[in-house]
């Protein structure tokens, strides 16, 4: 039996019932299908969360009022609830740690902004000039805050392009004019350039305005809710942290660093957090569409094992014209293969379609990974071989006088 | 050529023997048409497997061609019967959704005859048996009963074998189809070729030039019919 005589009668039997062969193979194009998608979109999801995080700024050290609870990163814990940080703070971080190359402290809260008739809901963030730097933020028309504005809390804007469009127009040019947040009248400097991507945390959606302009006229304290610190260099991050957690608790005058009232986050620990939260929900996912691709194999076992007690006669008169029972376990183990084989085809084009529908309808940019599409064809074949192994084998065994009398 | 030599075959199921064959011993010569005839439990069932080569003897000797195959492995016995021995059977056993061409050219696949030669050599057997050229595409589930037991005579004609088995031939036929499947094997006789019919009918056994009786995994007698040619002389 030639090479091509097994693939030609193995063709030859599997469309023999293909309503069978079409429903058995479908559990294994599912499974595929399923792992294919859920890996895509576990990646996808990956690198679109870090991209996000590397979008706010580069080499980042944030310190937030609130206290850190035990072990573990907690990002966001206690974030503008407690107010425990001050410009003081933030100045006294510019003076004495090395290794830092610009501070920004903020302060940022949610705020009603009229402008003619519309309104929106945003955040607005009261900075420095430094803060364009430290967060990456770029400016498309106009000015950003200035060193001037913040020492006179000037009492204008900067805004960011979706608060541009969401108050003035898409592609509007609203420099000059005047908006209203929370009824005190600011007149607009500029607006930043869109940093694009992720739907995760939007960072367009913003509106600037000077540090003391907003300490005086919104929080009405002097308290800020994040400082940001730009280390020089990704080495310099750990002990930039380090530095800045030594400092504030001297002056804050607590002892025991468990009872800090604020946390210093470095950006590579939010990094890591959150690559090891999707790369947990991606094996999660994959874990049940393997479950799936289990049953899609079992599915093949019986249909081979229904064949074999089907084709007894068959087998019986094969053997009586020669052939032998390796050429019978070949000829049945081929028929479980090719049909995970070709299940295992369809699954990657299926896997394929979804993550091009996940990624039309969340915006997560899927990737199928050539690595994911071969271990797909390699799985498949593979669960042929297992699961086609014992009918084949049982095929083979068959006494040749019994199996041409069965009826 | 066939030579049996006290060929014995005991089944044993638990604590009882049952001998289904005890000491028989015969010769069959190339281009005999013989017939092994026999009730059911006689042991000529038993006697068809030995012969086809599908079970060894528990004893004795079987030699087809000058060959002992009485000891041989199954894979042995695999390549005895794809180079040896065509079957023909009661039920027919073709493969119902393929054609009649594709049943012909089965066994050549397992004797891995070159693919454009296989349809030249089962067109031939096929019209040896006397098939009309118009049903080599029908289906083997499309034919009649007398066409479907040619097409399995031309199955095990392809190979070119030197001994032609064929257990109960005219059993699933009505009386007139069974006079064309059994002039078709006088047919292929007078072309040389060794012919083994087993039957329990004796108007089917009539046919053949040899009759062989079996009872009780014995052999009852062995003669010679009015067809065989010695008889004629003489």
């Amino acid at each position: 039996m030639t090479t091509a005589d097994l693939i030609e009668e193995t063709y030859f039997s599997l469309t023999i019932n293909k309503v069978r062969s079409g429903l058995t193979v479908l559990g294994i194009v599912i499974g595929i299908g399923s792992v294919i998608a859920m890996i895509a979109i576990g990646q996808g999801a990956q690198n679109s969360i870090q991209s996000s995080i590397q979008s706010i700024g580069s080499n980042l050290v944030l310190v937030m009022p609130g206290a850190a609870r035990g072990a573990g990163v907690q990002v966001s814990s206690g974030r503008g609830s407690s107010q425990t940080l001050t410009q003081a703070d933030a100045d006294a971080i510019g003076k004495s740690v090395t290794g830092i190359k610009a501070v920004a402290p903020e302060v940022s809260k949610r705020y009603q902004i009229t402008s003619r008739g519309k309104n929106t809901n945003t955040q607005v963030i009261g900075t420095v000039p430094t803060y364009m730097d430290v967060r990456n933020v770029q400016i498309d028309s106009g000015n950003f805050v200035t060193d001037s504005h913040v020492r006179s809390a000037a009492k204008v804007a900067v805004l960011g392009p979706t608060a541009r469009d969401d108050l003035f127009g898409v592609d509007a040019s609203p420099v000059g004019q005047t908006i209203r947040i929370n009824r005190i009248e600011f007149k607009i400097v500029g607006v930043t350039k869109a940093k694009g991507g992720s739907g995760f945390s939007n960072q367009d959606d913003m509106v600037f305005v000077p540090l003391t302009t907003a300490q005086r006229y919104l929080s009405g304290d002097t308290y800020v809710s994040t400082i940001s610190v730009e280390a020089q260099s990704q080495d310099l991050m750990a002990s930039v942290q380090q530095q800045i957690t030594s400092l504030i608790l001297t002056r804050h005058k607590i002892s025991d660093p468990q009872l800090a009232d604020f946390n210093v986050l470095n950006q590579s620990d939010i990094v890591a957090a959150a690559t090891s939260v999707t790369g947990i929900f991606t094996i999660l996912l994959a874990s049940i569409a393997a479950i799936s691709l289990l049953v899609g194999g079992i599915g093949i076992m019986n249909m081979m094992l229904t064949t074999v007690t089907e084709r007894t006669r068959e087998i019986g008169l094969r053997k009586a014209i020669g052939g032998k029972s390796r050429d019978i376990s070949i000829q049945f183990l081929a028929e479980a293969v090719m049909l995970t084989f070709s299940g295992g085809v369809l699954g990657v084009i299926l896997g394929w379609l979804l993550t091009l529908a996940v990624s039309a309808f969340t915006g997560i940019a899927t990737s199928i990974s050539i690595t994911s599409v071969l271990l797909a064809f390699g799985v498949s074949a593979g669960i042929g071989v297992v699961f086609g192994y014992y009918p084949a084998r049982r095929a083979s065994h068959l006494n040749p006088i019994e199996a041409l009398r069965y009826e | 050529m066939i030579e049996c030599i006290n060929l014995r075959k005991v089944y044993e199921s638990g604590d009882t023997a049952t001998v289904a064959l005890d000491n028989v011993s015969f010769k069959i010569e190339d281009g005999e048409y013989v017939a092994i005839m026999g009730p059911s439990g006689s042991g000529k069932s038993t006697l068809m497997h030995l012969l086809g080569a599908l079970d060894t003897p528990t004893s004795g000797k079987y030699l087809l061609d000058t060959v002992d195959i009485s000891t041989m492995t199954d894979d042995q016995l695999a390549d005895i019967r794809k180079d040896k021995i065509g079957f023909v059977f009661q039920a027919f056993n073709l493969l119902p959704r393929a054609t009649v061409l594709r049943n012909v050219m089965l066994p050549l696949m397992y004797s891995e005859v070159p693919k454009e030669e296989r349809e030249k050599i089962a067109r031939k057997a096929l019209a040896n048996v006397g098939m009309e050229e118009t049903r080599f595409y029908h289906h083997s589930n499309q034919i009649s009963g007398g066409q479907m037991q040619r097409v399995a005579i031309a199955r095990a004609l392809v190979a070119n074998p030197s001994l032609i088995l064929a257990d109960e031939p005219t059993g699933n036929l009505d009386t007139k189809t069974g006079e064309i499947v059994l002039s078709t094997f006088e047919e292929l006789n007078k072309q040389g070729r060794t012919i083994v019919l087993i039957t329990h009918e004796p108007d089917v056994a009539e046919h053949a030039h040899r009759i062989i009786h079996v009872r009780d995994g014995k052999i009852l007698s062995d003669t010679h019919t009015a067809r065989h040619p010695t008889h004629k002389k003489s």
